[in-house]
């Protein structure tokens, strides 16, 4: 009778997922927990190896360039079939929990920076250390940022894919419309202040505002902690208590008491990006991968990308997808030849010029430059000299949940930011300390 | 608990038991032996399935609620460690209290479905099909679709809601990002969305009313709505106790509708949360298994606890 209730089926699903998983671990007889090694046996395989490989990713969007990939790695391995499995980004990590705990992951597939940790300290994943040894992989040709973020514990398991930085998307129109100078060239956080709360003065009564923040602190707060001079984890433990911190997280809350931003309520109902996109919003900090948000709008005409405002030094967060090849994997050869023809200067070409991503490969990203020519998206590739990672942890998730709990507190005004973050700061210790 | 009628599929003509075959003489045992094996074989499949699939899980997470589970299935026995910590986590009494909440909310659908499907089954009604798909439509539509197009009603600047309320000199507040108001928001659409199947469910029994005793009724010079409280309400209290239990169990379990309306990254979302979203929150976003299955074996028992004495307080107002 039950079982006709939607509200059923999902709960259903998810105990079944996880007893599914937990039977899984049982048949596998407790496979889990082997820890990571440090050595790695790679060779690159001969020609007419023959293998079925699975390649898990969640991007749709990137399927062509990636089939464009697996054709060239055919032209040098024919008999390699490589299966492309899109899951989608709500569901991929969930899913792959299910795959690691019952030794059924791809055998290739892509990672992020908030879960390198919790897959690369339970040796779940290949180190790449063998092709790296064997020259079929020089990681100087990547970001050192992103190549540090999938070193887990002094080994390094992913090869960067792509990456993205953070900057400001503006709306030209909405600034001339105002009255209001773009700004040229660095500028510091009172300039983008003052040119926030200028725009919003002239253009309240239309409901537009001069900038949108967020709660989301990849684009927002983690790069003004970072402006700031502060971190968000030191060695191990919070630094939210720090006066760097708070005053990176202060900036948010002064940019909304002025009203040079929607309140944090607002941001809920309707995000940042889409207050920017309906013409409300004039700036709009946001990542490079925004860029295919604008594809064939009205909007791409008006839009230029500014650098953030500069605190006591520049920063912008960098983070990056990465391939990583599944330690369980059957077919471990040829997913390795995958992971590092994946990594070459070719692929990542092929990844550039189809203008969804910013390849990680050195000299590749040109063409996402080239793919908005009035928009200045030489700034998103400027930043990398200024970049830092995207702060993680072993179980990032864990803490994460914190900050978008604790965090709008402080920015709607509601309690004063020290207290909110010295909190913070212990939720997120007491969850450090049980990874 | 053979009071409950059956509510759907069974028509009074249909044939009960061997009754349709009075007059053919007493089976022969040959055909003893085949209705003993029958049965068997169409139900043995679901069986196991329902075995593999209901049973064998609920199994699972028992043993696993007693685990601490490591990040990929690795665990150790940790007693009722899990248990220990669950009662003593405010987290569960605040979604608790707001699965209760939630559930107060979507039962105050009921009344309004007796009454609806009531003046759906009013003879002579026209359109009466168009309206029962209307109503319908909700709960086949899927919960995610649902909210998506809500999450937009409830938008606080720009919604149809407050835009509504505007006009009649009220000012919305932002239902999805107030920590009060967003559990009630969900509830308003969980109500919304059960209120379909409650209805197909009450108009079938009402179609097994007879319709002599409205007749009798409107001779002694009952009006409609005296023979809607004397003749209808207590006639479907069977069926109505039956749409009460359904609906209780499915909104112990409210989770879809919660997560979609209000958004992952939402911040009230810690202070709305259900039982349900709790033990995700705990088995896949903190990937603590071994708690999140002692959160799961929690929501099992207290169903299982509220349905029982549903069922116990059922003598004192379902007509047999």
């Amino acid at each position: 009778m039950t079982s006709t209730s939607p509200f059923a089926r999902t709960r259903r699903a998810l105990v079944a997922t996880a007893a599914t998983a937990a039977f899984a671990v049982i048949l596998s007889g407790c496979s889990g927990g082997n820890a990571g090694g440090g050595s790695s046996e790679y060779s690159a395989p001969e020609e007419d190896l023959s293998a079925k490989i699975t390649y898990g990713l969640w991007d749709q969007n990137q399927v062509p360039a990636i089939e464009e990939n697996i054709e060239a790695f055919n032209e040098i391995y024919p008999n390699i079939e490589v299966n492309v499995n899109v899951t989608p980004y709500g569901e991929y990590w969930t899913k792959l929990q299910t795959q690691a705990s019952s030794d059924t992951l791809p055998d290739v597939f892509w990672m992020n920076g908030p879960n390198i940790g919790l897959y690369g300290s339970n040796g779940q994943l290949e180190p790449i250390t063998g092709a790296v040894d064997a020259g079929d992989l020089d990681l100087a040709n990547y970001p050192e940022a992103l190549v540090d973020l999938y070193n887990v514990d002094d080994v390094q398991y992913g090869v960067p894919k792509d990456f993205d930085t953070i900057a400001i998307w503006a709306n030209r129109a909405l600034f001339e419309q105002a009255g209001v100078a773009l700004p040229e060239g660095d500028w510091t956080w009172e300039e983008f202040q003052s040119t926030a709360s200028a725009i919003s003065d002239a253009l309240g009564g239309q409901g537009i505002y001069g900038a949108a923040g967020g709660m989301d602190g990849q684009t927002t707060y983690y790069n003004t902690i970072f402006q700031a001079g502060g971190a968000v984890i030191d060695d191990g433990t919070s630094a939210y208590d720090t006066p760097e911190a708070q005053a990176g997280i202060q900036f948010w809350t002064d940019l909304i008491a002025s009203g040079a931003s929607p309140t944090i309520q607002q941001l809920t109902d309707t995000t940042g990006d889409q207050w920017f996109t309906s013409g409300k919003a004039a700036m709009y900090w946001g990542g490079s991968w925004f860029r295919s948000a604008l594809t064939d709008t009205e909007l791409a005409a008006d839009v230029t990308v500014l650098p953030l405002p500069e605190g006591e030094q520049k920063a912008s967060v960098i983070h990056g997808v990465s391939n990583v090849v599944s330690a369980a994997s059957k077919n471990k050869q040829a997913a390795q030849a995958f992971q590092v023809f994946l990594a070459s200067e070719e692929a990542q070409q092929m990844q550039g010029d189809a203008g969804a991503i910013i390849p990680a490969f050195d000299g590749t990203q040109g063409a996402f430059t080239e793919s908005l020519p009035d928009a200045n998206l030489q700034v998103f590739l400027d930043a990398l000299e200024y970049s830092q990672p995207l702060p993680v942890s072993s179980n990032s998730a864990a803490w994460n949940a914190f900050e978008t709990e604790l965090l709008p507190q402080a920015f709607s005004g509601e309690r004063p930011v020290d207290e909110v973050t010295a909190e913070l700061a212990e939720q997120m210790n007491a969850a450090l300390a049980e990874e | 608990m053979a009071t409950v009628s059956p509510p759907l599929g069974s028509s009074p003509r249909a044939p009960r038991g061997r009754a349709g075959r009075a007059g053919g003489g007493a089976p022969s045992e040959e055909g003893r032996g085949r209705d003993g094996l029958w049965p068997v074989l169409f139900v043995g499949p679901l069986l196991l399935g329902v075995a593999v699939f209901y049973f064998w899980p609920i199994l699972q997470t028992a043993f696993y609620s007693l685990t601490d589970w490591g990040a990929f299935g690795g665990w150790t026995f940790a007693g009722i460690q899990n248990y220990l910590e669950l009662f003593a986590d405010p987290a569960l009494y605040l979604s608790l209290g707001n699965t209760l909440l939630y559930t107060a909310i979507v039962l105050l659908g009921i009344p309004l479905a007796v009454y609806l499907a009531s003046l759906l089954n009013l003879p002579g009604l026209r359109f009466a099909a168009l309206y029962r798909v209307l109503f319908f439509l909700p709960y086949v539509a899927m919960p995610t679709a649902v909210a998506m197009v809500w999450r937009v009603i409830f938008n606080g600047d720009f919604g149809l809601l407050n835009y509504g309320l505007g006009l009649v000199g009220i000012e919305g507040p932002y239902w999805i990002s107030t920590p009060g108001a967003a559990l009630v928001a969900v509830a308003i659409v969980g109500l919304w969305s059960s209120l379909g199947f409650s209805m197909i469910v009450l108009a079938a029994g009402l179609k097994n009313i007879p319709p002599e005793l409205y007749e009798a009724a409107e001779l002694d010079g009952a009006t409609r709505w005296r023979q809607f409280r004397s003749v209808t309400v207590p006639l479907l209290t069977p069926s109505i106790f039956f749409v009460t239990i359904v609906t209780v169990i499915s909104s112990f379990q409210l989770f879809d509708l919660l997560y979609a309306i209000l958004g992952s990254s939402n911040p009230v979302l810690p202070r709305s949360m259900s039982l349900v979203y709790f033990f995700y929150r705990e088995g896949f976003v903190s990937n603590d298994k071994g708690y999140a299955a002692a959160i799961a074996m929690f929501v099992f028992l207290i169903i299982g606890l509220v349905t029982a004495l549903q069922f116990r307080l059922q003598k004192r107002w379902v007509q047999a």
